[in-house]
C-alpha cells in the first residue's frame, strides 16, 4: 500500500497499575489514511487499551505513538483528540447533553467554536446521521442505535480525520448495529475519514479493508478479511466466532461441495450457491 | 409513578411567562421573597395577592397543577395558623371557652402569615411550572457568573446540575429494571411488614450504586475524549435572550415594591 501513514505505533507497551501482566506488549503497526481498519480480539486481548492509548486517555510506558506527525504526549493530547473522535460501547454513558442537540454541541463547546458555526455544524451532523427530526428529544426517549448515531454526530461535528469505534455496536440489537455501521460507512466516504473499529464481532470486521488480530496484548496477525478468515480454527481458538457465511462455506467444502473461495458476505455465498449447478 | 413526581412539574404551554428569560423569572422570585416581608396590613397583602393571581393567569397553567403544588405544605401552613391563634395574646378578646381564648391580633397574624406562605409557594410554583429544569440551570449559571471572580465554580456547578437532570430518567429506568430482576428472584417490594420492605431496598440500592459509579467513570472518559477540560475557553450552545417582556416584568415588580412601602403601616 502506498498510502500515507496517519498513525504509527512503535514498540508500544502498556501495563495498568493494578495488574502485573502487560496489557500491551511491544505492539507496532501503522494506520493509513482513508482505510477502515478493524482491530479484533477476545476480552483481555488489549484491544480496548489500544483505543485508550490512541486517544491519549492513557500513555504507553514504552514506545511511541505518532498521530499525523505529532508524537502523542501530555502536551499534544488535546490537539490529537481534535483529530480523533471516539464512539464508546455504552450508548447511555457517553450522552452528556440533556437533549440531542445539546449533546452534539458538547464537543463543539469544549473546543470553543463560535455559536453561529455551532448551530450550522449541529444541524449538518444530525442531518448526516438521519437524526435531524430528533433535535429536542431527550436520551431516554431514544433507542440504543439512535443514541449511538447521536454520538457519531457529535464526533462528526468536530470534523476529525479518524473515528474510533470502541465496541460501539456490541450493546445494540442487529438493526441498531446495521444502522450505526451504515452511517459510519457513508460518512467515511463523504469525509474521507479513517475508521478504526475495535470489536470482538467478526461480522463487523468483515466490512474492514484490513484486520489486526490481537491476542494477550500482542499483535497476532494482520491481513485483509479474506486472509484472516482463512485462519478459521485458529480464530476459534482465540475466542473469536467466525461469521456465518465463512462457517457455512467451510462446512460445504468439507462435505465435498466445490466452492470457488471462502465467502465473507451472505449475498456472495447465495449468489455462488444458486448458480452452482448451472456453472457445473 | 416516580417519574411523575419530578417531571410532572413543568407544564408546557404557550404563555408570556413561558417564553420569558429564566433569569428574569429567577430574579422575580428573589425580589418577591424579599418584598413579601414589607406587607403588614390588608391593603398591602391585597396588592400581593392580586399580583400573584395576575401572574398565574398570565402563565396559563391549569389551576389544578398549582393546587397540587400547595398540598404538601398545607399542613405546615395550618400549623402556623393554629400556633398564632393560640399563642398571640394581644388586641381585643374575640372568643373564649374556659382556658382557650382567641385574640384579634392572633387571628390577624395567623391569617397574614398563612397568606404569605401561600403566596411564596404559588410564586415558586409559577417558576417551576413554566420553566424547564435545564432553563433554570442556564439562568442560574448566567446570574451567578459574577461569582467566578471570587473563584466560585459556577460552570462546574451548572454542569453538575445538567448532568444530574439528564441522568434522572436513566436511573429511574434502571431502578425499574433492577426491581423487576430482584422481584423475579423473590424479593418483595410492595407487600409484607414495613421492616421487611425496608430491608428489600438494600438489594435494589447496591446494584444501583455500583452501576452509577461505573457510569460516572465512563461518562468522564467520554467527556474527556470529546475535549472537555473545564469551563475555560468554552463557548455556549444554549443562549438566553433578555427581551422587553423581561424588563417589563421587573419594572412591574419595582412598582409593586414602591406601592407596598407607601401603603404599609
Amino acid at each position: 500500500m502506498s498510502k500515507k501513514q496517519l498513525v504509527q505505533l512503535e514498540n508500544v507497551s502498556f501495563q495498568y497499575d493494578s495488574e502485573d501482566r502487560f496489557a500491551l506488549k511491544n505492539v507496532s503497526f501503522d494506520i493509513y489514511e482513508g482505510e477502515w481498519l478493524a482491530i479484533v480480539g477476545h476480552n483481555g486481548s488489549g484491544k480496548s487499551t489500544l483505543a485508550k492509548l490512541l486517544n491519549g486517555l492513557q500513555f504507553p510506558q514504552e514506545g511511541s505513538i505518532t498521530v499525523n506527525g505529532m508524537t502523542l504526549n501530555e502536551e499534544t493530547v488535546w490537539e490529537t483528540r481534535r483529530l480523533i473522535g471516539m464512539v464508546f460501547q455504552n450508548p447511555d454513558n457517553q450522552f452528556v447533553g440533556t437533549t440531542v442537540q445539546d449533546d452534539v454541541a458538547f464537543g463543539l463547546e469544549n473546543n470553543g467554536i463560535p455559536r453561529e458555526e455551532m448551530l450550522e455544524r449541529v444541524n449538518y451532523s444530525l442531518e448526516k446521521v438521519k437524526m435531524a427530526q430528533f433535535l429536542d428529544q431527550e436520551p431516554h426517549q431514544l433507542s440504543g442505535g439512535q443514541k449511538q448515531r447521536v454520538a457519531i454526530a457529535g464526533v462528526i461535528a468536530l470534523r476529525p480525520s479518524i473515528i474510533i469505534l470502541d465496541e460501539s455496536t456490541s450493546m445494540l440489537d442487529p438493526r441498531g448495529r446495521e444502522e450505526v455501521l451504515e452511517t459510519v460507512k457513508e460518512l467515511k466516504d463523504i469525509h474521507k475519514m479513517t475508521v478504526i473499529s475495535i470489536t470482538h464481532d467478526l461480522e463487523e470486521a468483515v466490512r474492514a479493508d484490513r484486520i489486526l488480530v490481537m491476542n494477550k496484548g500482542e499483535l497476532y496477525r494482520e491481513g485483509s478479511p479474506e486472509e484472516i478468515f482463512q485462519m478459521e480454527e485458529e480464530l476459534v481458538q482465540l475466542g473469536l466466532d467466525i461469521p456465518f457465511p465463512v462457517k457455512l462455506s467451510k462446512t460445504l467444502k468439507e462435505q465435498g461441495v466445490f466452492l470457488s473461495k471462502h465467502f465473507l458476505s451472505e449475498e456472495e455465498l447465495v449468489a455462488e450457491l444458486w448458480t452452482f449447478h448451472y456453472k457445473k | 409513578m416516580m417519574e411523575k413526581m419530578i417531571f410532572g412539574r413543568y407544564v408546557p404551554a404557550h404563555s408570556v411567562i413561558h417564553r420569558m428569560d429564566p433569569r428574569s423569572k429567577l430574579l422575580m422570585i428573589f425580589l418577591f421573597v424579599c418584598i413579601v416581608f414589607i406587607a403588614n396590613n390588608s391593603w398591602t397583602y391585597g396588592l400581593l395577592v392580586i399580583y400573584t393571581f395576575a401572574m398565574i393567569a398570565l402563565s396559563k397553567v391549569p389551576f389544578r397543577f398549582i393546587i397540587s403544588g400547595l398540598k404538601p405544605v398545607l399542613w405546615l401552613i395550618l400549623f402556623t395558623l393554629v400556633l398564632h391563634l393560640f399563642l398571640t395574646k394581644e388586641g381585643e378578646l374575640l372568643f373564649q371557652v374556659g382556658w382557650f381564648s382567641i385574640y384579634e391580633e392572633g387571628l390577624r397574624q395567623g391569617i397574614f402569615i398563612s397568606v404569605r406562605f401561600f403566596l411564596l409557594i404559588l410564586m415558586t410554583s409559577i417558576l417551576t411550572l413554566t420553566t424547564t429544569p435545564i432553563e433554570i440551570t442556564d439562568g442560574m449559571e448566567s446570574l451567578l457568573h459574577p461569582l467566578n471572580k471570587i473563584k466560585f465554580p459556577v460552570h462546574e456547578l451548572a454542569l453538575m446540575m445538567s448532568i444530574s437532570l439528564r441522568f434522572i430518567p436513566t436511573l429511574m429506568q434502571e431502578t425499574d429494571k433492577i426491581m423487576k430482576a430482584q422481584t423475579a428472584r423473590g424479593v418483595e417490594f410492595s407487600s409484607g411488614p414495613i421492616k421487611e420492605r425496608v430491608k428489600a431496598i438494600i438489594p435494589l440500592l447496591i446494584p444501583l450504586f455500583v452501576n452509577s459509579f461505573k457510569r460516572a467513570e465512563e461518562l468522564a472518559t467520554a467527556m474527556e475524549a470529546r475535549g472537555y477540560r473545564g469551563g475555560e475557553g468554552r463557548t455556549k450552545y444554549r443562549q438566553l435572550s433578555w427581551g422587553l417582556k423581561d424588563t417589563t416584568l421587573l419594572i412591574f415588580l419595582v412598582i409593586l415594591s414602591v406601592l407596598l412601602v407607601l401603603f404599609r403601616t
